[in-house]
């Protein structure tokens, strides 16, 4: 397992926060909104991390709420990327026919 | 068998920075969501895998995924376009109310360790940030219900107290000592208070904000649920969470800051204040009158131009009339008019929700172009059709220094040689500022319902 600890976390969130930046800045407006949702959609990646706390859970409270973190995570995941994908199904081009 | 979980981490996080880069232009933004939900899949099978899931919990995990999904699922399908923004909002959510779960979780476990505090149990720094994204993650679930119950017009209020300011400084500073009382402790009462506190924090931010500034907010509550998720990795040490929740954090924190621009409000006063507060001092009045016309003569002014540009806002999906404007828009191009859409950054309800709204009416979108992209064309331009906008056509955001409006970027729309509106009613716009252009010699007003008007316009062309 590799240890994810102190200095070497603050060099990946930093790594992390500056993809996203420069990830974003090329983005058109008229793609803003599926953008957002599509955002939203991969911080439904969180499910994973409410599988692991539901995983070692042992007392009653926590099961239950870690079944709401999985139940959420799992929603947030799917509804992100169902609303994403209709969205950008919707967008063609008037040059050429793609599907 | 971790290396396997571990190597699938790894991929997902390339597969989600790809996904979003690929999601930065029109022809490649389909393939971008499918890397991403690839990256998806593979990470939540792969924890499967994962030491920490035990058999004894695995039927639990599978029940709520299920649950979870079909739920979303069903209603992501089902939802229409227009109310895509509360749509995003409830997903957001649910991802919010997730990451302060697992830190309740995470929390209770330190408390139940018997190692004398939560700190102590679980390590100050993963203390310390589990309670921060905790926080976060709750104030963007309940912020971003309230968020979804106003703009779906559940929720009408915007006040919930006197001096809310002080009321929300007030709940923060609660917050934040409760906070340091389950850093120190070794008992689970003090996390229930501390998520009853940190739940109300989300919904005395977010109720006074008023319907206009909601995307805006929403945006910023993706954000932050991005970072929630980001230290949710920390705490729990997964790379994944990590990378793909500050990915998110960064992106969303800039496209909040893009939006609060476009609109010409400070992030800071959007969360602090309402609309209006400060007095729309000195506002001039609007000189001449308003000179209305029937859908005919409009359809005329089209039909005989060389170049239309539409202005489309969100009265226009109100009224569900997009698709008769598409129609329109066919018919006019049969008659070699140069027909051009041009969109405000803040059409529609968030950035970029009028484009959705194009496209489902079948609009390609090398016809739509952003505010600055045309608004050099408005000079050479015939007719200026505009239905369902009007605070970002109004020109005393250019001239009127009293105006409350002063400031913000707008569509040039008055330099064209014709200017139609088409418009429900005589009242004034979202923000409740007149609007001058309606006053101006080259503008004629058409007053009724756009679904109604856009039909007769279709009908006059028809005959032309």
């Amino acid at each position: 397992m590799i240890e994810v600890g102190g200095l070497v976390a603050l060099y990946v969130f930093m790594l992390a926060a500056v993809a996203g930046y420069e990830v974003i800045t090329r983005v058109p407006v008229i793609l803003h909104t599926p953008l957002m949702s599509g955002s939203n959609f991969i911080h439904g990646i969180v499910v994973v991390g409410a599988m692991v706390a539901l995983g070692v859970a042992e007392t009653p409270l926590e099961q239950a709420i870690g079944f709401i973190a999985v139940l959420l995570g799992a929603a947030n995941a799917v509804g992100g990327y169902v609303v994403t994908e209709r969205m950008l199904d919707m967008f063609k081009s008037s040059k050429k026919e793609d599907g | 068998m971790s290396v396997v979980v571990q190597l699938s981490y790894f991929v997902a996080s390339i597969l989600f920075i790809f996904g979003l880069k690929a999601m930065s232009s029109p022809v490649t933004a389909r393939k971008g969501v499918m890397w991403a939900g690839v990256g998806m899949v593979v990470a939540t099978v792969a924890t499967f895998a994962h030491p920490s899931v035990g058999m004894e919990n695995i039927s639990l995990i599978l029940i709520a995924i299920v649950l979870g999904g079909a739920f979303a699922w069903y209603t992501a399908l089902k939802v229409q376009m227009t109310e895509m923004p509360q749509m995003v909002a409830v997903y957001n959510g649910l991802g919010g109310g997730s990451a302060g779960a697992i830190a309740a979780v995470s929390l209770l476990q330190g408390a139940r360790a018997d190692e004398g505090s939560v700190a102590a149990a679980m390590g100050s720094d993963a203390a310390a940030l589990g309670l921060l994204g905790a926080v976060i993650g709750s104030v963007a679930f309940s912020g971003s219900m309230i968020a979804w119950a106003k703009l779906d017009d559940r929720l009408k209020k915007s006040t919930l107290v006197e001096n809310h300011q002080w009321w929300n400084v007030a709940l923060a500073a609660a917050t934040l000592l409760l906070a340091i009382w389950v850093f120190n402790t070794g008992s689970g009462f003090p996390i229930l208070l501390f998520f009853i506190a940190a739940l109300a924090l989300g919904i005395f931010i977010t109720v006074p904000i008023g319907g206009a500034d909601m995307p805006v907010v929403i945006s910023l509550f993706n954000a932050l649920t991005g970072l929630a998720v980001g230290f949710k990795g920390y705490v729990l040490g997964n790379l994944a969470l990590i990378i793909a929740g500050t990915v998110v954090g960064a992106a969303g924190m800039l496209l909040t800051l893009l939006m609060a621009k476009a609109m010409n409000r400070s992030l800071m006063n959007i969360l602090f204040s309402g609309f209006g507060a400060a007095p729309a001092a000195a506002e001039s009045e609007s000189e001449g009158e308003m000179k209305e016309v029937g859908p005919a003569d409009g359809a005329y002014m089209m039909g005989y131009a060389d170049r239309v540009i539409i202005v489309p806002g969100y009265g226009l999906a109100v009224a569900q009339a997009q698709h008769k404007l598409w129609e329109m828009v066919e018919l006019l191009q049969k008659h070699d008019v140069d027909v051009k859409f041009a969109i405000h950054p803040v059409a529609g309800r968030m950035p970029g929700h009028m484009n959705v709204l194009l496209a489902e009416a079948g609009v390609p979108y090398d016809m739509i172009y952003d505010m600055d992209e045309i608004n050099e064309e408005f000079e050479d331009t015939d007719v200026v059709l505009i239905i369902g906008a009007n605070d970002v056509v109004n020109p005393a955001a250019r001239e009127d220094e009293g105006s409350a409006i002063y400031g913000m970027p707008i569509l040039n729309v008055d330099y064209a040689d014709q200017v139609l509106v088409v418009k429900r009613g005589r009242g004034a716009g979202f923000s409740g500022v007149e609007n001058k252009l309606f006053f101006r010699d080259n503008t004629r007003m058409v007053f009724g319902d756009a679904q109604k008007v856009v039909s007769e316009m279709v009908q006059t062309v028809k005959g032309m």
